[in-house]
């Protein structure tokens, strides 16, 4: 099975598969954190919609993790971009 | 009395008359906040006013909205945010015409600090590194909109009665005795004519014309970003086009940060009644605009975008005061796209008006007879 990297860990995958649903298959339901209250955040809507799920991938920031198709060899990261 | 309209100025004028001891409903026939309030920036401004009356109830109104500020928790409850405003221009012509503009602003009691192109990065460290220079506005603040509406009704303790349509005036004789909604009667002493881009309508049903119409604006919101934009910065061209009559799209780049993160940029005026389908058209130009201030933005995600219709007449002046064409009937409405900003104002000068107080302002430029009756 294909895999990316996401926090250094490997993640599998499907072909096809967004990001957001290889993370959560795996387990892992967050990946960053409300700005004021830090609470945890991942996918909420899952269509494109809420910017909920925002992940930075191959270095590019603030893509949302639940439109972007995973690819071999992805690194991915979570929590928001740096001021 | 009874309030029509549950926007950010008709929550002004309800908060102002019960603080003058009136017993104040307000119906809105949407939700709260949900007509040109909701679909605003929510800017404070007096930076983009030429002098005149308007301008002086811009300044009137920042001085109020900061007492609001003041009050107990009220200022944190809306977002107020006093940071000032920087319009940047491109040219040196630009730089002149702010010059001259910011001479007549000041002896209106606006403070105006003009800025060298060489310290414009001191103000936006992300602005372009190519514009002439601009002025400075400490004045100009920022509040969120609907929250400002939500809470001075709140603040008001108004009863509020949402979902609710006015379809009538209550008359004995020529005099306005209350309205007549689709729940029923509501007597009153006073009704005022808060409904905004929609206050023509509630004034003919009350027999009176007040000619206003819709000014289409689009906003474009940024995906949150951490803290790029510190004040609200827009380029010189906006005053001339918030002026303007011309009817086809006009847009200049407003463009702030909330505390949300989300960046906000307006503004695009274009008359076409009330029309929502999306302008690709405006939503372009309002982006290129926008990155031509800030490059920063040209790798950042707009994450959506909004419209509403912005409440004009002829003049470009709201209509505030009572109406003598029908005794007991007042206005507040056609602030146009400075509505967040006057409302304090407005909701100011109109209880004085019920009160028979002596008002701040001359009210006599904003008189609602004074448009010609078959234009």
């Amino acid at each position: 099975m294909s895999q990316f990297v996401f926090e250094g860990r490997p993640v599998p995958f499907e072909p096809g598969q967004s990001i957001g649903a290889a993370l959560t298959a795996a387990g892992i339901r967050s990946w960053r954190t409300t700005r004021f209250g830090g609470r945890p955040r991942g996918l909420y809507c899952g269509i494109g919609v809420c910017f909920d799920c925002l992940v930075t991938v191959n270095d590019r920031p603030s893509l949302r993790a639940c439109m972007v198709e995973a690819r071999e060899g992805d690194t991915v990261e979570g929590g928001d971009r740096d001021a | 009395m009874v309030i029509v309209g549950g926007g950010v100025v008709g929550a002004a004028c309800a908060y102002y008359a019960a603080r003058a001891g009136l017993t104040v409903t307000v119906v809105e026939r949407g939700a709260v906040a949900g007509g040109t309030t909701g679909a605003g920036e929510g800017n404070l401004l007096v930076s983009d006013k030429e002098p005149g009356p308007e301008l002086d109830l811009a300044v009137l109104s920042s001085a109020r909205w900061a007492e609001l500020a003041a009050e107990d928790g009220l200022g944190a409850a809306v977002e107020y945010e006093p940071k000032g405003g920087l319009v940047v221009a491109e040219t040196e012509e630009g730089v002149a015409g702010l010059a001259g503009l910011a001479v007549e602003q000041r002896a209106a009691g606006v403070d105006a600090v003009e800025v060298p192109a060489a310290e414009l990065t001191g103000y936006e460290p992300h602005l372009a590194p190519d514009l002439a220079g601009g002025m400075f506005y400490p004045q100009d603040a920022q509040v969120q909109p609907m929250l400002a509406a939500a809470h001075l009704l709140r603040a008001s303790g108004a009863e509020v009665r949402t979902g609710v349509t006015v379809t009538g005036m209550l008359r004995s004789g020529d005099r306005v005795t209350g309205v007549r909604t689709d729940r029923g009667d509501l007597a009153a002493g006073a009704v005022v004519n808060a409904a905004g881009t929609w206050g023509g309508e509630v004034a003919a049903l009350a027999g009176v014309t007040v000619p206003i119409l819709p000014r289409r604006g689009f906003i474009l919101v940024t995906e949150p970003l951490p803290p790029l934009i510190r004040h609200k910065v827009y380029a010189a061209e906006y005053v001339a086009n918030v002026a303007s009559d011309d009817e086809g799209l006009e847009s200049s780049a407003v463009v702030e940060g909330t505390p949300a993160g989300t960046i906000l940029i307006g503004a695009s005026r274009e008359r076409v009644g009330f029309d929502r389908t999306l302008s690709m058209a405006a939503l372009r130009r309002l982006a290129r605009q926008a990155i031509r201030l800030f490059p920063a933005l040209g790798d950042v995600a707009a994450i959506r975008a909004y419209c509403g219709f912005r409440p004009y007449c002829p003049d470009h002046l709201p209509v505030i005061g009572p109406d003598p064409r029908a005794e007991g009937l007042l206005h507040a409405c056609g602030h146009e796209g400075a509505g967040i900003g006057l409302a304090a104002a407005t909701g100011h000068l109109l209880a004085q008006s019920l009160t028979g107080a002596p008002p701040d302002l001359d009210l006599h430029p904003f008189r609602p007879d004074r448009f010609p009756e078959h234009p």
